[in-house]
């Protein structure tokens, strides 16, 4: 298979402040790309632009997906093309059993023109599927059962998203920071999981502080962003640099990234404040 | 010869209407005089005032009154294509139809009428089990209260009776079905009682034979629980949406007796609907299930009273309403606790979620405490859909009509939980999934 996710001179705005601003980045189907950089660099904002969040609204620049501007697309649409992400910060849909949501989820992304009312996935085939995945991910089956997100801990959201992304096997999945509020453990198995499910198996965008959730994805291509632009490209190498090093460097190369970067954390602030 | 009265010679709900009411009817003679005592007192009361707590929420200027006719019960009512949706699947140990107010069809499990168990048109039990009605109709309500209740207890033209005797368990849900043509009326009365342990499910549905429909509906429901008794009731009421829907509906709930009232209402275009659960028995308990589900104009007010009149006893009142487009719901909750009530346990809670910026819901909860040893907990919720949940299912595939669709089921779902009765359950998740349109 060769699919390919180009995302090309991307500007975004979020309540009409500029974050991306020209992004370049150009994925292969199997490839892992490790997306690095300090807070407020824009790495979640390229990941949620990528995965349509109608609050990420693209200024200029075209994101195609096998030569397909899927630029304008609603979100649904691109996760029915191959594009997933795994939320840093899933949100619960109480009432709506975990099974029953990943059941929808995959019949749609499985067949992309199901109408609405069609059937789904027979739940015995669906349930066996579901199942198997769990056991490979060493996730209780009573998950299942759970409402989605409800009262779960970090570390469990996390695993979930990484079984929503095993149910759904996407041609690029974007990991936001899945490592985020684990402990070191959790991020070995999350690690694991992402490469047991994901290796060779899609395009792989992680998102990360840090090369911990790296280990058992070595990637062969890591970015650095920094002020909404990706300003370096490097491989495994980089990765490593950056978490034994931190970004002074990358900072004091890039000057006008840096500057873009901090008046961004100010605007944040200031509407924290 | 015969003459037939053709419908225009047809009087309105007036004297003259209330006069040929009396003329056509064989009711037995007390019956006669308990319809003249409430028409006197709806010719004393004026429409709801404005400033009535019950009523200052409702708008009420819509409402004609001489725009609808009384029903002639003489003449063979028959309404066609109102659904049926509570008994998919479900063996039912008898069944009521009335149509335009009028019972229609009435059936019986030999082997529940055998054990004594009385179900049927209201109009014939009143003379063949005269004893037993007089007993307890309008036992619980007082006709006093406004002038739908007069009016309904003067002009009820049919209704439904369900007597279970002692220690009979009748273990088949019994199925009432309410239809009512366009520009109809509908007057009719619910009286059921439970006499000491004895236990039945009732599934009662109103619709009408279109799903614009216009209408007058005026009720009364009564529910009387005896001793150790276990009533589950259901009411889903979904008339078309052009039907102004009037309904004083009581329960009394004795002894360590049970009663479990699950409310659906998705249906008219006006609704007025005080609903009181007394706990008059020492450890009886009620759980009240409450589903609305509003769009257009809709206009749904439920005023709900909690009444513990004896001590240990539980309540739990859970409503839930959905709106959208400029549908509106008000939902009062009061916990009336009796002085000596002691070691009440009384729950109410409203939530509401608005699927449109023009949608407006009002929850007025209440507490009135009398007695010193009591729990009593009440809470209500309203607010917009989330965005970021429809992002993220849409993010998992969902079109935003299906991921409104799952936050909406999501959103019920605690209800469904509580409501014991499969076929209820999918019903009502069928009905709600109809529901939601498709919106931005």
């Amino acid at each position: 298979m060769s699919h390919i996710l180009r995302i090309e001179n991307l500007h975004v705005a979020v309540d009409g402040k500029a974050i991306l601003r020209g992004v370049n980045l150009e994925m292969k189907f199997g490839e892992t790309h490790a997306m690095m950089g300090p807070n407020g660099s824009g790495k979640s904002t390229l990941g949620l632009a990528i995965a349509g969040h109608p609050n990420y609204v693209i200024t200029e620049g075209t994101i195609t997906l096998d030569g397909e501007d899927i630029t304008e697309w609603e979100a649904d649409q691109r996760a029915r093309a191959g594009i997933f992400m795994a939320f840093q910060r899933p949100v619960a849909i109480p009432g709506v059993k975990t099974a029953d949501f990943l059941r929808h989820a995959a019949t749609n992304v499985r067949r992309p023109d199901r109408k609405e009312g069609e059937d789904l996935i027979p739940m015995r085939e669906f349930r066996k599927e579901l199942k198997a995945k769990m056991s490979q991910l060493k996730i209780d089956t009573e998950f299942a059962r759970r409402y989605v997100n409800d009262g779960f801990s970090g570390g469990e959201m996390k695993r979930a998203e990484i079984l929503t992304m095993a149910m759904l096997s996407p041609k690029f999945s974007i990991l936001d920071e899945t490592d985020s509020g684990l402990d070191a453990d959790a991020v070995k198995l999350a690690s694991a999981s992402i490469a047991e499910i994901g290796r060779d198996k899609m395009g792989l965008l992680i998102i990360t502080h840090h090369d911990k959730l790296l280990e058992h994805n070595p990637p062969q291509f890591t970015h650095v962003m920094l002020g909404g632009r990706i300003v370096e490209t490097g491989g495994a190498e980089l990765a490593r640099e950056l978490h034994d090093h931190g970004y002074d460097r990358i900072r004091k190369t890039y000057p006008d990234a840096e500057a873009a970067n901090q008046e961004m954390l100010a605007k944040e602030e200031a509407v924290a404040v | 010869m015969t003459t037939t009265i053709s419908r225009n010679d047809l009087a309105g709900f007036n004297q003259a209407g209330f006069n040929q009411l009396l003329e056509r009817r064989i009711d037995p003679v007390w019956i006669t005089q308990a319809r003249k005592d409430a028409w006197a007192a709806f010719e004393s009361m004026g429409w709801p005032n404005p400033r009535d707590e019950n009523w200052m929420r409702s708008d009420l200027r819509g409402f004609k009154l001489d725009r609808y006719q009384p029903i002639d019960e003489s003449e063979t009512q028959s309404v066609q294509n109102a659904p049926v949706r509570l008994i998919q699947g479900v063996d039912v140990g008898g069944s009521l139809r009335s149509e335009n107010g009028v019972v229609t069809a009435e059936s019986l499990d030999p082997k529940y009428a055998a054990q004594g168990v009385i179900f049927g048109s209201l109009s014939r039990c009143a003379r063949d089990h005269a004893e037993l009605v007089k007993k307890y109709l309008h036992s619980q309500i007082d006709i006093h209260v406004d002038r739908f209740a007069a009016l309904q207890a003067a002009m009820w033209t049919d209704g439904y009776f369900l007597y279970v005797p002692k220690n009979v368990v009748v273990d088949k849900p019994l199925h009432i079905h309410a239809a009512m043509g366009d520009g109809k009326v509908d007057l009719t009365h619910v009286l059921i009682v439970l006499e000491e342990g004895a236990e039945t499910t009732v599934l009662f549905e109103s619709t009408s034979s279109n799903e614009d429909a216009d209408g007058f509906h005026c009720g009364g429901l009564e529910l009387v629980l005896n001793a150790r008794s276990n009533l589950r009731f259901v009411g889903l009421q979904d008339w078309g949406s052009g039907t102004w829907h009037f309904a004083h509906k009581r329960a009394s709930v004795g002894q360590d007796a049970n009663l479990q009232w699950t409310i659906a209402a998705m249906g008219a275009r006006f609704a007025q609907v005080d609903q009181r659960v007394a706990l008059v028995g020492p450890g009886a308990s009620s759980h009240v299930n409450g589903v609305m589900f509003t769009r257009d104009k809709q206009h749904l007010t439920y005023n709900t009273i909690q009444q513990h009149s004896a001590p240990h006893c539980t309540s739990d009142f859970l409503y839930k309403a959905v709106l959208q487009d400029r549908s509106r719901t008000v939902w009062r909750g009061m916990i009336k606790v009796d002085v000596g009530a002691d070691k009440t346990d009384g729950y109410q809670r409203n939530d509401n979620l608005l699927l449109s910026d023009n949608a407006r819901a009002d929850s007025i909860p209440g507490l009135e405490i009398k007695a010193d040893d009591v729990r009593c907990t009440h809470g209500s919720t309203s607010g917009r859909v989330d965005e970021e949940l429809i992002f993220y299912a849409q993010s998992r595939g969902f079109t935003r009509v299906e991921a409104v669709r799952l936050i909406v089921t999501g959103f019920f779902q605690q209800i469904f939980d509580r409501v014991t009765i499969e076929s209820v359950r999918e019903a009502l998740g069928v009905a709600i999934a109809r529901q939601v349109r498709q919106y931005e």
